[in-house]
């Protein structure tokens, strides 16, 4: 299938552009692989197709494909105060901020001890561990958003942890995209090295400040050494016109553990891609996800587990909250590959629709090709249970409260598993905050 | 202890020909019975007879549509107030099946409850280490574990565990008129008593109980003012305490057989 030329122009000529300004000083081997990315994704293009399709099947990203996002050449200006007050916030947390994709060192702040640096700054020196890992778990091969974004691979953020290492506390990587001039497009990208028996809490924010319609194509790549802990969580709160598409994937060496939670409030279209590779014997992951719909929004979680060796376990429990006409997508695949004996994974995704019209696609499917497994799926979607709320109001709280206190009973199953406790309050608070827009009349 | 009858002028509920259907079906058929202040009704009847339907229908239940008679609570309409003005003047309804309520914890929960009914009384919210304080003391009066408090509403909670939760609600909302539908089912031997010591301790001259059961042993440690014997959406026959043991000498049919041949007694 050929795609219509135009929709690829404004892309190359934003790369001609990057590649002189902004990408310019740089080790060789990065410029190579820009240059192989954009061939690959103007060779495949955006996948516009979806019959036939199952890793796009319910999501039509059209109106991604046939906007006209140009790169923000202008770097963007957030005030601080405001990126303070309205995203997930710690003064103790070590953080990183990048404003439409470039790394602002004035709002970021790394405490001692954690190498945790600007991906521009750390492939200007061609410094390891970028070289030997960038691209190399996200490939070009993966999709156009993965070929696209790593075309123009330039910063974002770079986190390594030695050998036994840990960070005292939270690393909070911040990705905003500023108000400016006509619709923008950012290419965050960041790479994670937790090396053997390191430890790590991570927390990734995207968001955007000011209205209108920008395009966010983010790549995360998270490698854990043998016995490394990394709890990482990922927030999503991008403008409701915004589309977001990201790709994470995750490598696990030998008694590994990779503990993620997502929390994402919906855009117009956003795509979470979550792809863990379970590559040695003890290696283990714990997957929760919870994601808030309303309006004509479209959320799309895509979550593929891969159990290559003996002995791994993977846990998945996602949950949605959809009102409006917004639709949600949940499709999350297990492998269990040959040979991966004792093989333990279960997943499950769960629904409220608050509305009629609110529509959810959940397959989550397993693919068994060993013996001696456990593994268990299952997709629920249900409406506000009448008895509950009767039970409720007998004891004197009214419909609203009622509701209200069921909606956030229902996200709790996620939310109170959060162990970041100024990130557990904040997500509670912007829950609550969706709550009118969720289900209108609803006052929280 | 107030005595049969001894609060006949203070008339907290009333309930005159009442008619409620569920869909299309009638399920009350005219139902009478007046509770005073101070007393405590059993109330008995055979499977699907009507009882949850009465206690749910006097706890305002959407799906339950009163199509004829009337109920007078404190001399007010009680049909047209909301289930949760209900509540707040005072009725209260121990669950039959209670629901489960996930990610609420029974603590949150019985505080929100708890304020919503302090500020319909014109109360200020109490201070939380008082109600912790409260809350703690009641668990522990009904046997229940002090961590379930943290759990969810009733998730996972045992059958016996559900019932006298039901309990530790009306003990913590002391409201004015109990409505326990069966909260004696399920229960073991220990854990009735000490349902039954909780619900004595409720007993005062100004509330009142309606206690639906199957068994008289409840009624053997809560001994009731009136026993009613509901039977196919109607009460026909009322009477002492006597009569439930009648009634488990000699079960429902004699009573039937007596009602078809018209002896019906009403008080
Ligand atoms: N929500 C409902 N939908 C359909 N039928 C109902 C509903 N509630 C009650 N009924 C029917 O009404 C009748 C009376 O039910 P109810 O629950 O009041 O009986 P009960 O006397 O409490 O019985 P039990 O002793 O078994 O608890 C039954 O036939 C029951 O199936
Ligand atoms: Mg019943």
């Amino acid at each position: 299938m050929t795609q219509a030329p135009t929709k690829h122009d404004r892309y190359l000529a934003d790369f001609e552009g990057f590649e002189r300004d902004v990408a310019a000083r740089g080790p060789e081997w990065l410029h190579e692989l820009r240059q192989r990315a954009l061939a690959r994704f103007t060779e495949v293009g955006f996948p516009t197709a979806r019959r036939g399709n199952e890793r796009w099947k319910y999501t039509n990203i059209n109106p991604i494909a046939e906007g006209t996002f140009s790169y923000p050449f202008a770097a963007g200006e957030v005030d601080g105060e405001r990126l303070h007050t309205s995203i997930p916030w710690s003064d103790d947390w070590s953080r990183l901020v990048f404003v439409n994709g470039l790394h602002s060192a004035a709002l970021s702040s790394v405490g001692v001890g954690a190498d945790a640096r600007s991906l521009a700054e750390a492939l200007r020196a061609d410094g390891q561990p970028a070289r030997e890992h960038l691209g190399r778990y996200v490939t070009i091969e993966d999709d156009a958003f993965a070929a696209l974004n790593t075309a123009f691979v330039h910063d974002g953020a770079l986190v390594h942890v030695p050998k036994n290492g840990s960070l005292d506390r939270p690393l909070h990587l911040v990705y905003v995209t500023a108000a400016g001039a006509g619709p923008t497009v950012s290419y965050p990208r960041t790479l994670v090295v937790a090396e053997s028996h390191s430890r790590l809490t991570l927390i990734e924010t995207y968001a955007g400040f000011g209205e209108g319609r920008y395009f966010t194509d983010a790549v995360t790549e998270i490698v854990l050494g043998e016995g490394a802990q990394v709890q990482h969580y990922r927030v999503l709160m991008e403008e409701p016109d915004a589309f977001h598409v990201g790709i994470t994937r995750v490598h696990l060496e030998r008694d590994s553990t990779f503990t993620s939670t997502l929390f994402a409030r919906g855009c117009a279209i956003g795509r979470n891609d979550l792809l863990a590779t379970l590559d040695a014997p003890g290696s283990s992951c714990f997957l929760r996800g919870l994601y808030l719909t309303s309006g004509s929004q479209h959320v799309d979680n895509y979550v593929n587990i891969d159990h290559t060796q003996p002995h791994t376990t993977s846990r998945l429990y996602y949950k949605g909250i959809l009102g409006g006409k917004s639709h949600a997508v949940f499709g999350g695949t297990v492998f269990v590959r040959p040979g991966a004996v004792k093989a333990d994974a279960r997943q499950e995704d769960k629904n409220l629709l608050l509305s009629d019209e609110a529509e959810v696609d959940s397959k989550p499917s397993l693919e068994i090709y060993a013996d001696d497994v456990l593994c268990g799926h299952g997709a629920t979607a249900g409406t506000v249970a009448d008895d509950a709320l009767f039970y409720m109001r007998t004891r004197g709280l009214d419909l609203n409260t009622a509701m209200v206190h069921l909606i956030k009973g229902f996200a709790s199953e996620v939310l109170d598993k959060v162990e970041v406790e100024p990130l557990r309050l904040s997500l509670d608070r912007l829950t609550t905050a969706s709550l009118p827009e969720l289900q209108p009349g609803l006052v929280s | 202890m107030t005595s049969r009858g001894a609060n006949h002028n203070r008339p907290l509920l009333e309930v005159r020909d009442l008619h409620v259907s569920v869909g299309s079906v009638e399920i009350l058929k005219g139902l009478n019975l007046t509770v005073n202040l101070g007393e405590v009704h059993a109330v008995m009847g055979p499977n699907g007879s009507g009882k949850s339907t009465l206690t749910n229908a006097l706890a305002g239940k959407p799906e339950y549509a009163v199509t004829e008679g009337k109920v007078l609570y404190r001399g007010k309409n009680l049909l047209e107030m909301l289930p949760e003005e209900r509540a707040r003047e005072g009725l209260f309804l121990a669950f039959q099946y209670p629901v489960e309520l996930p990610g609420i914890r029974v603590r949150e929960f019985l505080r929100t409850a708890l304020d919503a009914l302090r500020e319909h009384r014109g109360l200020d919210k109490g201070s939380l280490r008082e109600f912790n304080k409260l809350l703690q003391e009641k668990a522990k009066e009904l046997g229940l574990d002090e961590e379930l408090v943290k759990r969810s509403v009733n998730e996972g909670f045992s059958g016996g565990e559900k019932k006298r939760h039901e309990i530790l609600q009306m003990a913590v909302l002391d409201p004015e008129l109990a409505l326990l539908d069966e909260t004696d089912s399920g229960l073991d031997i220990d854990a009735l008593k000490v349902v039954a010591d909780a619900v004595n301790k409720f007993r005062k001259p100004d509330k009142a109980i309606l206690l639906v059961t199957h068994y008289q042993r409840i009624l053997n440690y809560v001994t009731p003012d009136f026993v009613h014997v509901l039977i196919d959406g109607r009460i026909v026959r009322s009477g002492g305490r006597d009569l439930a043991l009648e009634l488990e000498a000699k079960g429902y049919e004699w009573i039937r057989d007596a009602v078809e041949s018209g002896r019906e007694i009403s008080v």
